[in-house]
């Protein structure tokens, strides 16, 4: 019953089976990303960076393949119900809808991360030479005359990739504790690789490591005092303690329950950037690389929302009343403040931070629906909101300080964005569509995203969730037309910036972005229905 | 229910209260003799050498990282043994799995350079 | 409260479209929104030709419109409510939303009227943009509103209506700040935009609550329903519409931003900001007539918007020096006697929308009027510098004063009908002191119009000429004037043609329901006579003030009402009194000057807030330590909320 606290005995052992075509796509990331280690350490230093990037697409892709698989075989999703047998791993991992739909966007959007980390054409890349180097220091001007360049973010970035694909699949509290960490430490160190004003990035590398071991102890803690109350800590038996149908819960243990309820989800509301735990955001999505700041702002979230989706529907069903109330406070300032705070900014990265946080409070009045079309509604929004990101933030990575010497550090300052309009209106066009959709304007997928969960919401008695979300939308889609004002109606001012000339992995990410925003706000139907049909999570 | 509450609310009162009492008892009872020996730090009745924020030579954590890593697989490895009987030969590849992608991470240190100790 | 329309109405039920015409209808959007997405992505090489692709892509839409009208008239009444799916647009759980259009009377009098006016003012811009660099992004912006207002119209849910909605706010802006390199033009954009914005948040939320109560967003699934919703839903969702309409319609008290919105290029006025955009409003009103008809506080909401409306811009017209601002102050006060109408039920309706329709020709064609006289006095809009221009331009003089004589409700032409209808409808609706409040107010309304229209034509077009000597005042080209002769045409005969024999009443029955007569409270005949003194009597005080007297180059102080008219009846300062100035002292947040540009309500709300945006980003101290702390807090605060849920 209890292995972990008595010895266990040969003979009540029972190894565990893998299915392993359901595990697969994980398999693959990890697989790939050791290859990458191996590479990094025996491949030659002129094509290592090519290697590299070829071992991640390669990988990415065809663990793409392997989810699309999953898709059309489709048969694990329904015909799974017993526990041991849906569940692959001893059941500590479940490859349900929910589960292959997260995976899929997951695995949709590192593609193009990866193409956005491969841009060398602006200035050698967004990535330091040799993260070792002092910054200011003569190694470090040494390594860059010699053209080295720190390849070892393939192979994080895959290791990042794997545990995220692990988070919303987990089935259990501990492994979403591996996965959680799996994901975030490579993401720590892909944080302090900037390569130009190092010492912010170093700097948001700390501060994110520091928060996130302090979050992810909050959430070990919460995982214990849960294992307290129910014995286990599978998401099932849990749910079956609370609803006292599994093993009788010790009457007087609500305690635990409801402080391991809160301390999890502070685990969760860290990684997804909610009120009050956002306050890491906007400095370490200004610190990161551009790149990495678009991939971690899209995939951790897409990652994160999928697991706080699973605890709250599979685990925690029966005591959504105790803890209800309390995460409808934590949507309400997430909303606020974000959408608040971002209007004061003056740089479009903070302010894109800024606007995640809003984002993310708009996503937790889906969560909060408790119900079938609000898990649709979330997934659906994830993935526009992913596409748009990562859209983004390829854009901003784009956009340059015009030095004398061709194009410089990133242009980031808003005033630097001014008149971009006239000068670039390609640039600037997709910039407007993707904030445009970030606002939440029809005919863009944000709206649709937004419509869905907002919907979710009212249909299920959280129509002041769905009030709020719409008042602060309105006030988030007054800094985004901000920002197409100055694109178009202003005259330059300050130092003057240049879109700089995007390599072919960039374009293609800004334009399939484009393409993605496009279609999905004029046919919503093309996803609605997956992501409906995907949006049953198996116990 | 409110009763409860109740308790919480006396026993956080009475836990200020000691503190505070203790402290002002000492305060009151105390010889005051200030002496600026008393404000440097205690290290075993060794004068302390530098600041109380010094740094540590950084290649020291990286053995206590490897350090860990081969520590905590061993901790696996112990329950794998009691059921390897059970696993045959499945179990006996996959613990070979395990140790090799450890391995890898070891051989990536190595090629670095991060095991040597001087530059 | 008894409703101002005590009787039932029946309307016809809905049939599927049948045939490859009613089937094809989605051409009717397809079309100039393909224009606009050629002319958008095709760059500098549709230069050349791209205003007549957007000119035939125009003309296409009205042809298919006629046909389809042709289709839906050789119908039996009963069977000409027709509803077309066109895919599944939004099926989540249990909401499931198909996009649709709705063929029926009543949208396709707003397809005619759209495609038919558009048309014409297609072809007259290209002559009047014919020297401007960005003809092609103008006619692209013309095509993009085109489709948008027709997708409006013709949509079978409020949700879809929204998108279009949302999509003629979205050209309106584009086209206001045309010139957008003019800071004050952009400004107008903005201005335009934001208070379009307020209006849209009523929809949005009528929509929701529309959901909350029907479980779908349809015309079909919430109209035919709307009686059996607790009047006190309905009460919500007919005030949330009617602020919707009003921002839309610039009504009171959203109507600051019509008389800023003549930045935008004279043919941009004509039909966004008098023919059509402007009147969606009223068509809101008209399309959601049950729920108004079970929501009676709402409905007499929308009369006495209506009415204020009618006043306000009729007083704020007496003051204008600015021809398009005046002939905006007008749009406004004739879009209340609409929105009045409107809100009055029954007969109302068929008097609202046939108003809407003469308006729309009569208007565009002045609006069109006054681009002309622009076009051959420099660009100058001041009429305290025109004068005598009747000599100079003879076609736009008469055309023009077609559309004067049509506005002022002489008979027999077009305005008479429609506006005659309105304020006998007036005066005939309702109990105790209504009849007599409201008839009273559009009576008045009629007499002031009579004055403002004749001092503007006389100003313009009469007394002495006062031009600068470097004005050569010309006649425009063929291009220009053959629209306004059509659209004169219009302003003279459509009115009579509507009304004789009760054509359109009839054609409307299928959607409005057929309704009975009611009686005035003053005789028919004897109120026509009165209606016709009052315009008498405000065109000879026109007269003697504006033809026979000199009318001075700079405009003399005047008494306390003219100044107050002349700044909108003090209209933004009222705004920056109540939304702005508050929110400023409220958070002291000087240093946010972002505001300073948008005087308005939302301005003084951004205000509020960005100063709270400060506040709150010294959160953001930068200090680990501080996040940490901040972080530890939120989880005290969480573990208190949680257990104290339970507790």
């Amino acid at each position: 019953m209890t292995p972990l606290l008595s010895v266990p005995v040969a003979a009540d052992f029972v190894a565990p089976t893998v299915d392993y075509v359901a595990v697969l796509p994980m398999l693959i990331v990890f697989g790939a990303a050791i290859v990458a280690v191996l590479v990094e350490a025996f491949a030659p230093r002129a094509s290592r960076f090519s290697i590299q990037v070829g071992v991640a697409l390669v990988g990415l892709i065809a663990a793409l393949g392997a989810v699309g698989k999953l898709i059309v075989d489709g048969t694990r999703v329904e015909t799974a119900g017993i526990p041991a047998a849906d569940g692959t791993l001893a059941a500590s991992i479940v490859i349900d809808g929910p589960a292959i739909f997260l995976q899929g966007t997951i695995l949709a959007l590192s593609i193009l991360a990866v193409l956005t980390m491969t841009e060398r054409s602006t200035d050698g890349g967004a990535f330091t030479p040799q993260a070792s180097a002092v910054p200011g220091s003569p190694g470090e001007g040494a390594a860059r005359r010699v053209g080295l360049v720190q390849s070892e973010v393939f192979p994080l970035m895959l290791f990042s990739v794997g545990g995220m694909l692990m988070f919303p699949a987990s089935n259990d509290l501990l492994t979403m504790f591996v996965a959680l960490e799996v994901f975030s430490l490579p993401l720590y160190l892909l944080c302090g690789l900037a390569r130009r004003r190092r010492l912010l990035s170093q700097e948001a590398s700390l501060k994110y490591f520091l928060l996130g071991a302090f979050s992810s102890a909050f959430f070990l803690y919460g995982a214990a005092l849960l294992y307290g109350f129910a014995e286990s800590v599978r998401l099932a038996d849990i749910a079956a303690a609370i609803t006292g149908t599994g093993r009788p819960a010790v009457v007087g243990q609500d305690g635990l329950l409801l402080l391991g309820i809160a301390l999890l989800a502070v685990g969760l509301l860290f990684k997804v950037g909610a009120a009050p735990f956002h306050i890491w955001t906007p400095d370490v999505y200004q610190g990161a690389p551009t790149p990495v700041t678009g991939f971690m702002a899209a995939c951790t979230k897409v990652a994160a929302f999928g697991a706080m989706l699973r605890v709250v529907y599979v685990a925690l069903p029966g005591a959504r009343w105790d803890f209800m109330p309390a995460l409808w406070g934590v949507a309400i300032l997430t909303m606020v403040v974000g959408s608040v705070i971002a209007i004061v900014q003056t740089d479009v990265k903070r302010m894109l931070a800024y606007s995640s946080i809003a984002h993310a409070g708009f996503l937790m009045t889906g969560v909060l629906a408790i119900d079938k079309i609000g898990i649709s509604g979330v997934l659906f929004y994830l993935f526009v909101y992913g596409f748009t990101t990562i859209g983004a933030f390829a854009l901003v990575s784009l956009v340059r300080d015009a030095g004398e010497d061709g194009v410089g550090g990133e242009a980031t300052h808003l005033s630097q964005w001014a008149g971009l309009g006239k000068r670039h209106p390609m640039a600037a066009g997709a910039f407007t569509l993707f904030l445009l959709a970030m606002a939440g304007i029809p005919l863009t997928s944000g709206f649709m995203g937004k419509y869905a969960v907002f919907s979710a919401a009212v249909s299920n008695g959280a129509w002041v969730l769905a009030l709020i979300g719409v008042l602060a939308s309105a006030v988030a889609a007054f800094f985004y037309v901000r920002v197409i004002v100055l694109m178009y109606f202003s005259e330059p001012s300050g130092s003057a910036s240049v879109v700089a000339t995007p390599g072919v992995g960039t374009l293609f990410a800004i334009l399939l972005s484009v393409v993605v925003t496009i279609v999905l706000g004029i046919a919503p139907t093309v996803l609605f229905g997956p992501a409906e049909a995907a949006s049953l999570f198996l116990p | 229910m409110s009763a409860s509450w109740v308790v919480v609310g006396a026993v956080a009162a009475g836990g200020v209260l000691f503190f505070t009492l203790g402290m002002l008892a000492n305060r009151l009872l105390r010889p005051s003799a200030p002496n600026p020996e008393k404000l440097t730090t205690y290290e075993s009745g060794v004068d302390p050498v530098g600041r109380g924020w010094s740094q540590t030579q950084v290649r020291y954590y990286l053995y206590a990282f490897l350090y860990v890593v081969f520590a905590v697989d061993a901790v696996y490895l112990f329950p794998w043994a009691v059921v390897l009987a059970e696993l045959g030969w499945v179990g006996v590849i996959e613990m070979g799995i395990f140790l090799g992608i450890l391995a890898v991470g070891l051989l990536h240190a190595w090629r670095r350079g991060a095991l040597r100790w001087t530059p | 409260m008894t409703p101002l329309l005590a009787e039932g109405t029946t309307r016809a039920a809905i049939g599927a479209a049948e045939g490859a015409l009613q089937q094809g209808a989605w051409l009717l959007v397809a079309l100039p929104l393909a224009g606009a997405a050629l002319l958008l992505l095709g760059g500098r090489r549709t230069d050349a030709w791209g205003h007549w692709l957007a000119v035939a892509a125009s003309w296409g839409a009205f042809v298919y419109g006629a046909l389809l009208f042709l289709d839906l008239r050789s119908l039996a009444p009963e069977e000409r409510v027709r509803d077309l799916t066109l895919f599944s647009w939004m099926p989540a759980g249990g909401f499931q939303l198909d996009a649709g259009l709705l063929l029926d009377p009543l949208s396709l009098a707003f397809v005619l009227l759209i495609t038919f006016v558009g048309s014409l003012i297609h072809v007259y811009s290209v002559a009047y943009m014919e020297h401007d660099d960005d003809r092609r992004r103008f006619f692209a912006y013309l095509n993009l509103f085109v489709a948008s207002m027709l997708l409006l119209v013709l949509a079978n849910s409020y949700a879809l209506l929204y998108v279009g909605w949302e999509g003629v706010g979205l050209a309106s802006y584009l086209l206001i700040g045309f010139w957008n390199h003019n800071p004050v033009y952009a400004t107008a954009a903005k201005k335009a935009f934001v208070m379009n914005r307020v209006g849209d948040f009523g929809l949005s939320v009528a929509i929701m609550i529309m959901f909350a109560t029907f479980g779908t967003v349809t015309y079909a699934g919430v109209l035919p329903n709307a009686g059996e919703g607790s009047t006190n839903a309905m009460t919500w969702i007919g005030l949330a519409l009617l602020l919707g309409a009003c921002g839309k319609s610039a009504q009171f008290p959203l109507q600051a931003w019509l008389g800023d919105a003549m930045a935008g290029p004279t043919p941009v006025s004509a039909l966004i900001h008098a023919a059509t955009m402007v009147t969606a409003g009223v068509y809101l009103v008209v399309r959601s007539g049950p729920i108004y008809e079970a929501a009676p506080t709402a409905q007499l909401a929308v009369v006495i918007v209506g009415a204020v409306t009618l006043l306000f811009g009729a007083i704020v017209g007496c003051a204008k020096d600015d021809i398009k601002k005046a002939l905006a102050a007008s749009t406004m006060s004739q879009i209340g006697y609409m929105m009045l109408a409107a809100g009055l039920g029954g007969i109302g309706y068929v008097f609202a929308i046939m108003h809407l329709l003469t308006h729309g020709f009569f208007k565009a064609g002045m609006f069109l009027g006054a681009g002309s006289v622009m076009h051959g006095m420099n660009d100058s809009v001041e009429m305290r510098r025109y004068g005598a221009l009747s000599g100079a331009m003879k076609t736009t003089w008469a055309t023009f004063g077609l559309g004067w004589l049509a506005i002022l409700g002489v008979p027999p032409f077009s305005g008479f009908f429609s506006k005659d209808g309105i304020i006998e409808t007036a005066f005939a609706t309702g109990e105790g002191w209504r009849p007599w409040v409201f008839g009273m107010a559009t009576l008045i309304g009629a007499g002031i119009t009579a004055f403002y229209m004749s001092r503007l034509f006389f100003m313009t077009f009469q007394g002495r000429k006062r031009w600068p000597a470097e004005a050569h005042p010309h006649e425009s080209p063929s291009l220009m004037t053959v629209p306004m002769i059509i659209l004169a045409v219009g302003s003279v005969a459509l009115g009579g043609f509507l009304f004789v024999g009760g054509r359109f009443h009839d054609w409307l029955e299928p959607v409005t329901g057929a309704v009975e007569e009611h009686h005035p409270v003053i005789a028919k005949y004897p109120l026509m006579g009165l209606t016709l003194v009052l315009v008498a009597v405000g065109v000879a005080l026109a007269w003697r003030q504006y033809w026979q007297a000199e009318v001075p180059q700079t405009a003399p102080r005047g008494s306390w009402i003219t100044r107050a008219a002349r700044k909108d009846l003090y209209q933004d300062d009222v705004n920056e009194a109540v939304f702005m100035r508050p929110g400023q002292y409220l958070t002291r947040s000087l240093v946010f000057t972002d505001t300073k540009g948008v005087d308005g309500a939302v301005g003084g709300l951004a205000a509020a807030v960005g100063g709270l945006g400060g506040r709150l980003r010294r959160w953001q101290s930068g200090l680990v330590r501080t996040y940490a702390a901040s972080m530890l807090a939120g989880v005290v605060v969480l573990l208190l909320g949680v257990l104290a849920v339970r507790g």
